[in-house]
């Protein structure tokens, strides 16, 4: 199974969800993110999902799930780098994945998650 | 169409007579294109048909007039693309009628069996006739594509800020192509606010309405921010006697408006120099 | 025609990857491509969650008028839906159940069949066309 690893830079960490991910994988980073958040106290979590083709109802539950997850530490999730194709299908599909924020790329992200406090 | 087995005789006699009538409805054909198609191109497609006629006619090859329709429904797009009418081309397969009624005026014994040949290249004809008819179909079809695409276009009003002058209805194909350029707009621009501006889109109703948000929703999973303006006083009433909410998603009545909003919301401001 | 086993997460995974190479084959757009791709997705999920797992069938299919496209039915043999019309309900939430798989996969695709048997299992037929 492969694992998502997780980057710490200042008060952010950073996920790059690369290709196809397993289930397993995903709840793994649900796991890790709580234990990283817990042990560093980071303020913002940035999800980049610019290599990822496709998110069903699954992926779009477990990204609320993260951003639910983050709250309860305090800390704000950004997802970024969602791909034209799968913004269309996400609308088409009807998920609005509630609870977390979207930019365009990581920067904006953290621009984002700078301008909160 | 059935080809009854009477037609043999015929199909024995024009294939003794195949160069004397292929060459005479081969020159029937190009006097037709007026050196449109080379006379040696015209050639070619005669002698393929005509043994595909042939072969139909004698009934002992079943696919044969299967093949033979294939084949002139191909000619007669290519034709069609070349943009030859489908009269001009219809002639040219009526041409052969003439051709073998030149080889048999004499032969009484094949006249039964001329009334059969003749139906079926009415048949042919007519054939050459509805492919066309499709094929002009599928062109205008494309340019329809053309036209909505060319009527979808995506500005950059300001650094950071896009707008999307909508004009004419906004049914689902429609909107699949304006998320696509919009989305594909804020990718390439990294804009962070979206204006959609409805002045041109003669009715909103629940649909158009639905349309609109689904288009918000996949621009803001981009992170854009969107302002819906250009909303007339007698839209304005249809909106809200309809029920339609637009939510968080801002409003203005103006392209002016909305750019004032946007400019706001990214923390610059307009004034005298 | 491509028959894949769905028994677990990975063979979701290889369904998708399947339907994704037939569905660029077929000539269709990336947006068009991603939909049918994410509807096979939510649909094989469903036969593996909901059906006790299946199968998947997968073939590049042409219309009457020259068109190409992907065709992808779905079978388990699990305990079916009882309430056809209630799982085909739109719902704009992040719910959990058959409700957004279903409906949701219904609006990404143009063809969709949906047969199925309270104890007798569920089948699912999608097509999706090139433009």
């Amino acid at each position: 199974m492969e694992r998502v690893p997780i980057v710490k830079i200042g008060q952010t960490l950073f996920v790059s969800i690369q290709i196809d991910l397993q289930d397993e994988s995903v709840l793994r980073l649900q796991e890790d993110l709580a234990d990283e958040l817990s042990k560093t106290g980071a303020h913002g979590v940035i999800i980049d999902i610019t290599a990822v083709e496709i998110v069903d109802s699954f992926i779009g539950r477990m990204l609320t799930m993260i951003g639910s997850i983050s709250r309860l530490f305090d800390a704000e999730t950004v997802i970024v780098g969602m791909r034209p194709a799968v913004a269309i299908t996400l609308t088409e599909l009807g998920l609005s994945l509630r609870g977390v924020r979207t930019a365009l790329n990581a920067d904006k992200g953290l621009e984002m998650l700078n301008g909160r406090t | 169409m059935d080809v009854d087995s009477t037609q043999g005789r015929m199909a024995a006699y024009m294939r003794d007579h195949q160069e004397k009538v292929v060459g005479r409805w081969s020159e029937l054909v190009a006097a037709g294109v007026r050196g449109r198609i080379s006379a040696v191109e015209v050639r070619r497609e005669i002698e393929d048909l005509y043994s595909l006629v042939i072969r139909s006619m004698s009934g002992a090859d079943e696919q044969a007039y299967g093949e033979l329709r294939a084949a002139l429904a191909e000619l007669s797009r290519s034709r069609a693309r070349n943009g030859f009418s489908p009269t001009e081309t219809a002639l040219g397969v009526f041409a052969l009628k003439d051709v073998v009624y030149e080889l048999v005026a004499d032969a009484d014994d094949l006249v039964p069996e001329f009334l059969g040949f003749s139906r079926m290249i009415d048949d042919l004809g007519l054939h050459t006739f509805e492919t066309y008819a499709a094929a002009r179909e599928e062109i205008i079809a494309g340019q329809a594509m053309t036209m909505m695409e060319l009527s979808t276009p995506v500005v950059r009003l300001w650094e950071g800020i896009i707008a999307v002058p909508l004009v004419g209805t906004l049914d689902s194909a429609r909107t699949q192509l304006v998320m696509e350029k919009l989305l594909d707009t804020l990718v390439a621009t990294g804009a962070d606010h979206a204006v959609l501006d409805i002045t041109g889109v003669p009715t909103v109703d629940t649909e158009v309405a639905q349309h609109l948000l689904k288009t918000v929703n996949a621009a803001r999973l981009l992170g854009a921010d969107c302002t819906i303006c250009g909303i007339r006083p007698q839209v304005a009433h249809t909106i809200v006697s309809l029920g339609i909410e637009f939510g968080d998603i801002a409003t203005k009545a103006t392209l002016a408006d909305a750019l004032a909003h946007a400019l706001k919301r990214a923390g610059l401001k307009v004034g005298p120099a | 025609m491509d028959e894949l086993p769905i028994q677990s997460g990975d063979d979701v995974v290889r369904v998708r990857q399947r339907v994704r190479v037939l569905a660029a084959e077929s000539g269709l757009s990336l947006v068009d491509q991603t939909k049918v791709v994410t509807a096979a997705s939510e649909l094989a999920r469903n036969a593996l969650v909901h059906g006790g797992g299946g199968l998947a069938r997968v073939e590049v299919v042409r219309s009457g008028n020259g068109k190409s496209g992907v065709k992808i039915g779905f079978s388990d043999e699990g305990p079916g839906i009882p309430d056809l019309d209630l799982a085909l309900t739109d719902g704009w939430t992040t719910g959990d159940g058959m409700g957004l798989g279903l409906s949701g996969a219904r609006r990404l695709v143009d063809e969709f069949e949906l047969t199925s048997k309270v104890g007798g299992g569920t089948s699912v037929v999608v097509v999706k066309w090139s433009r």
